[in-house]
């Protein structure tokens, strides 16, 4: 997965429900194997067939209908994302097409599982969501706009995980170049706490 | 001004700030299981990066293993030994400790962490599951995480994050008899949103926190994340230190000033804070698809969203209690204790379920759970009221392809999640405590597990 696609220009696909899971994100039964890939097929399989074995859409599903066929762009109501830690929901949701999420808040780990795979998660008022909801919107990361005839409004990102976004940063590598700082704080911690290190204890 | 128990958890795990303001936590312990864990181990080989304390990471098989007697690495679930085996093959390369099928310390990770001494109070431990927050039950900072922070946990022993708010939920006076720490839980839910903790790390306070016994503070902090909250905690008391001391990888004795300086001081201020009332609080059960659709199991189905009337079939006005149910379980990381085994198998004990129960089951959190239930006769109090009795593990909780309650059942579960199709496409789920689950078995509906307790016969 690349950094996040400056600007993004899609319809935004209206699911407005609150408390949307990951369970129905990505049921477990569609997570077949350990990889992150193979998973775009069953995105909101309870929902997007009337029967997940046969795999018959629902036409009333919006991600079925043509007008949202090519959408990157997913509007949500409040909690999107809560439940299960799988971070299947994100990948599932990336291999899809879906790059940014605009809902009235977010569950915690999800926020953090979107970061790390560099979809964008946007917070904004409920009012401002049915009003972008089936509309071609575009977001500017780098000004945090979300833009579209109905009107812009600002959104809140940390600096961090903007940045992670923007330049398609890999956490693990951004950590590492403070290796020594996490050498030195083991190094005291050892004798400060020794019953966290087995070798320490035993 | 003083601190909480939090802070003084966040200031001794600050290694470093980022530069993009956030702060590097280091992660004390990680615990792994086959269906996200293997993702992590998997993807951590392919880019050729290493576990840098593999001492302190642990994994276990729970969520997709079998649960029937005489099991093996087969599940019901397609191709779900695919999950087993390759975490099994990648945890030895990694040289990690694995709890494996049929080892007799496995179990459902938040059940056997606090069994094996793995979590300790002022510890830091994460987890790639949600439910990870149960383990704050012992004065730990536990919380689940993605996959992607699992690889980062345990490449860096840190992990990055953005200082959370704190919250206090105080739990003021004593519990009626028959209520429950799923019943306070599911209250605090109801009366405040499944998003009401969000941003927040909640501390559980109160005399009715106190009073709870260690499994009943498991239960309460297993649902912080139901309610949106990063996790849950409980300030450790001399019950958490009693509890821990002396277990496989817990120290033998928690004599020693740090340990009993892991508290919140009076005078600490929290960003937010609620109070309840616990002796107000009466059983309660879900009536639809989200934990903050519960009402007092005496009440009546409020309106609530089109969709959760639709899905679980109760419209506004309907009585909870009385609605049929066709199937019963008891199980999961939030209700599978041997506590909770001993509090439905008293219920249960000299009755039989009812004949339209189509499905009942008993899955141990734990093999050692497992085990002490059998030693004191439970399995059969259950097997004679007509339940199944299980191996452990996270089994029909949630579906994942293999088992499956009868098609359209109605379940009462002592589980966690009511979510549309969680126990199984077009399942409708109520969750409860598990003396409720016992009662409503029994009744054949929804039943007020008060009616059902028995006068305690004195020694």
């Amino acid at each position: 997965m690349s950094a996040f696609p400056e600007p993004l220009t899609s319809i935004a696909v209206p699911i407005l429900r609150d408390n949307i899971d990951t369970d129905t994100i990505i049921p477990s039964r569609e997570m077949r194997s350990t990889g992150r890939t193979g998973l775009a097929d069953g995105l909101f399989a309870p929902w997007r067939y009337t029967d997940a074995v046969t795999r018959t859409p629902d036409p009333d599903f919006a991600l079925n209908r043509p007008e949202y066929r090519d959408a990157r762009i997913l509007a949500a109501g409040a909690n999107f994302g809560c439940g299960s830690s799988r971070e299947h929901a994100v990948w599932a949701l990336a291999e899809y097409g879906i790059r940014a999420i605009v809902a009235e808040s977010f569950a915690p780990i999800f926020r953090g599982n979107c970061i790390r795979n560099f979809v964008l998660p946007i917070a904004l008022e409920r009012t401002a969501i049915e009003a972008l909801a089936g509309r071609e919107i575009s977001i500017d990361l780098e000004a945090q706009e979300v833009r579209s005839d109905a009107g812009d409004h600002r959104f809140e990102i940390d600096p961090e995980a903007k940045q992670m976004l923007a330049e398609g940063l890999d956490a693990i590598d951004l950590t590492l170049t403070q290796a020594s700082a996490i050498e030195n704080w083991t190094a005291h911690d050892r004798s400060a706490r020794p019953w966290v290190y087995w070798e320490a204890t035993a | 001004m003083g601190r909480t128990l939090f802070d003084r958890i966040w200031e001794t795990h600050a290694v470093a700030d980022t530069p993009g303001g956030a702060t590097l936590i280091a992660i004390d312990r990680v615990f792994l299981h086959e269906r996200t864990g293997a993702a992590a181990l998997g993807r951590m080989a392919e880019l050729g990066r290493v576990v840098r304390d593999p001492s302190r990471v642990f994994a276990v098989m729970d969520h997709i293993v079998d649960t029937r007697p005489g099991r093996g690495d087969g599940t019901l679930l397609e191709g779900g030994e695919g999950f087993i085996t390759e975490t099994r093959a990648a945890c030895k390369a990694a040289g990690i400790t694995l709890f494996d099928v049929n080892d007799p310390g496995q179990g459902i990770v938040h059940v056997i962490s606090p069994e094996h001494g793995i979590v300790l109070p002022g510890l830091t431990l994460v987890a790639p599951d949600s439910h990870t927050c149960t383990q704050g039950a012992f004065g730990a900072l536990a919380w689940g995480i993605g996959s992607s922070e699992a690889e980062h946990a345990m490449v860096t022993g840190t992990l990055r994050l953005d200082r959370p708010r704190t919250m206090r939920v105080q739990f003021d006076s004593a519990l009626a008899p028959g209520v429950t720490a799923k019943d306070m839980v599911l209250s605090l839910i109801a009366k405040h949103g499944a998003g009401g903790g969000a941003g927040h790390v909640v501390e559980f306070a109160g005399e009715a926190v106190r009073a709870l016994d260690m499994e009943g503070r498991m239960t309460l902090c297993n649902m912080a994340t139901e309610f949106g909250a990063m996790t849950g905690l409980i300030v450790p008391d001399a019950k958490t230190f009693a509890y821990l001391a002396g277990r496989r990888y817990a120290p033998e004795s928690f004599d020693g000033s740090y340990w009993h300086a892991l508290t919140s001081d009076e005078d600490a201020a929290f960003d937010r804070e609620i109070v309840i009332d616990a002796s107000a609080i009466a059983p309660m059960v879900s009536w639809g698809t989200s934990p903050e659709q519960a009402i007092p199991v005496s009440g009546t189905v409020p309106q609530g969203p089109e969709r959760a009337h639709e899905y679980i079939g109760l419209e506004p006005g309907a009585a909870l209690a009385g609605t049929p149910v066709d199937a019963a379980f008891i199980g999961s990381c939030t209700n599978s204790r041997i506590s909770d085994l001993r509090r439905a198998a008293a219920i249960l004990e000299g009755r039989r379920i009812a004949p339209s129960i189509r499905k009942a089951l008993v899955v141990p959190g734990s093999l050692a759970a497992k085990r002490q239930a059998e030693a004191e006769g439970l399995d059969a109090v259950f097997e004679a009221a007509g339940f199944e009795w299980r191996m452990s593990g996270c089994s029909l909780c949630f579906f994942a392809g293999g088992e499956a309650f009868p098609k359209g059942s109605r379940v009462i579960s002592s589980t966690n999640r009511n979510f549309e199709g969680r126990q199984g496409p077009g399942i409708r789920t109520h969750i409860a405590s598990p003396e409720t689950v016992a009662a409503s078995a029994l009744a054949g509906a929804i039943a007020d597990p008060r009616e059902y307790v028995r006068e305690e016969v004195p020694a």
